[in-house]
């Protein structure tokens, strides 16, 4: 596919960053407002198709390497398993963190509150997990079918040329 | 039956997606009529759980004073929305390797097995 | 003459759907709502979330969430197993 204009790269090269950190920023803060995993992960996914669309398939296959993506997805899909299987001493998703004391365990003050970061146990961690698998399976889909449209287009437009 | 405009509306959405399965034989317009319909449905779910005059369902600095919205049908909305977009994919990579294959995205003249 | 059939199914079963969506019951009153009364005491005081949606979907449903993510890495492995290349 063909990269835009130049002033869509300069705007590009601003914004890029931002949309990531505002990604973070929802998959970081699940349990105190409106967001988690899934939410967040499909936002930082949206910068990566904002890449790709506006320098084309040939120089972002540069910078977005498949295989980094596919250990990350990996990677998120175990720790979400592992830690489900760590509260097995009473049940099989135990919230183990929560209202104890360590880390994440501070108690809830009841009713409406200013929400309080340390709180929620096992919800953080399995929110971050989510969210690494959620946006890079995105990202691998949409670096996949870039790739097979740019390979048949050539093989089309060799074929037109014999 | 003013009252009841949201479910005019999810009627609207399934109407509209059955008729584009029923009638059309591209296949990109007929994964555009499945997802239409995984849509409706998904409206559907979180217009179940509503209560007059209520917030959304969260404590961190809420309005005081006011009773909440259900939660249960949002949570079950965001599982059904992840696997739309996961069978969205699925058969736009299979038009995909169709077009590459054959040549058309038809649906009439795709139908014999080729090897 | 196929067209024509396909139409008055469609009409038949359009019909349907206003009927029942007319019939409905009234928009903003549900009938029951135990659980989620529960749900929305307690989720403070068991999961120590603000968020009530959030621990519904990690804590008291989490095989739920499980059965997603799972649903969700096998549509991706079969798309990358649909765009390889075969090596000549």
């Amino acid at each position: 596919m063909k990269e835009m204009s130049r002033i869509v790269k300069i705007v590009t090269n601003f914004i890029y960053g931002f949309i990531i950190i505002f990604g973070f920023y929802i998959i970081a803060h699940g349990h105190l407002t409106p967001g988690g995993g899934f939410q967040g992960g499909a936002v930082v996914a949206s910068a990566f198709a904002l890449l790709l669309i506006s320098y084309g398939q040939m120089k972002a296959k540069k910078f977005l390497n498949i295989n980094i993506f596919s250990l990350l997805e990996s990677c998120g899909l175990t720790m979400f398993i592992v830690v489900a299987f760590l509260g097995l001493g009473t049940t099989f998703f135990y919230n183990f963190l929560a209202n104890s004391g360590s880390w994440f365990g501070n108690m809830v003050i009841p009713g409406i509150n200013p929400g309080d970061m340390n709180t929620a146990g096992v919800l953080p961690l399995m929110n971050i997990a989510v969210g690494l698998e959620v946006f890079a399976g995105l990202g691998i889909i949409v670096l996949l079918m870039a790739d097979g449209a740019e390979y048949t287009k050539k093989k089309e437009n060799a074929e037109n040329d014999r | 039956m003013i009252g009841n405009f949201p479910y005019i509306t999810v009627i609207i959405y399934i109407g509209c997606g059955i008729y584009i399965l029923m009638f059309q034989k591209n296949l990109i317009k007929l994964a555009i009529g499945i997802n239409l319909i995984e849509n409706g449905i998904n409206l559907f779910l979180i217009t179940l759980g509503f209560k007059k005059g209520a917030v959304a369902p969260i404590y961190t600095q809420a309005p005081s004073g006011q009773s909440m919205v259900l939660p249960t049908p949002q949570a079950l909305t965001l599982t059904s929305i992840v696997i739309g977009v996961a069978t969205t994919a699925l058969i736009l990579s299979m038009a995909m390797m169709i077009y590459k294959h054959y040549g058309s995205i038809e649906v009439n003249e795709v139908r014999r097995l080729r090897g | 003459m196929k067209k024509i059939i396909f139409g008055i199914a469609f009409i038949v079963f359009f019909s349907f759907l206003v009927i029942s969506a007319i019939n409905m019951r009234p928009f903003g009153l549900p009938t029951f709502s135990e659980m989620d009364d529960y749900f929305i005491e307690n989720a403070q005081s068991e999961a120590g979330a603000n968020n009530v949606v959030t621990s519904i979907v990690f804590d008291y449903r989490g095989f739920d969430t499980l059965g997603e993510a799972t649903v969700l890495f096998t549509t991706i492995v079969g798309i990358v197993a649909l765009f390889r290349r075969v090596k000549k």
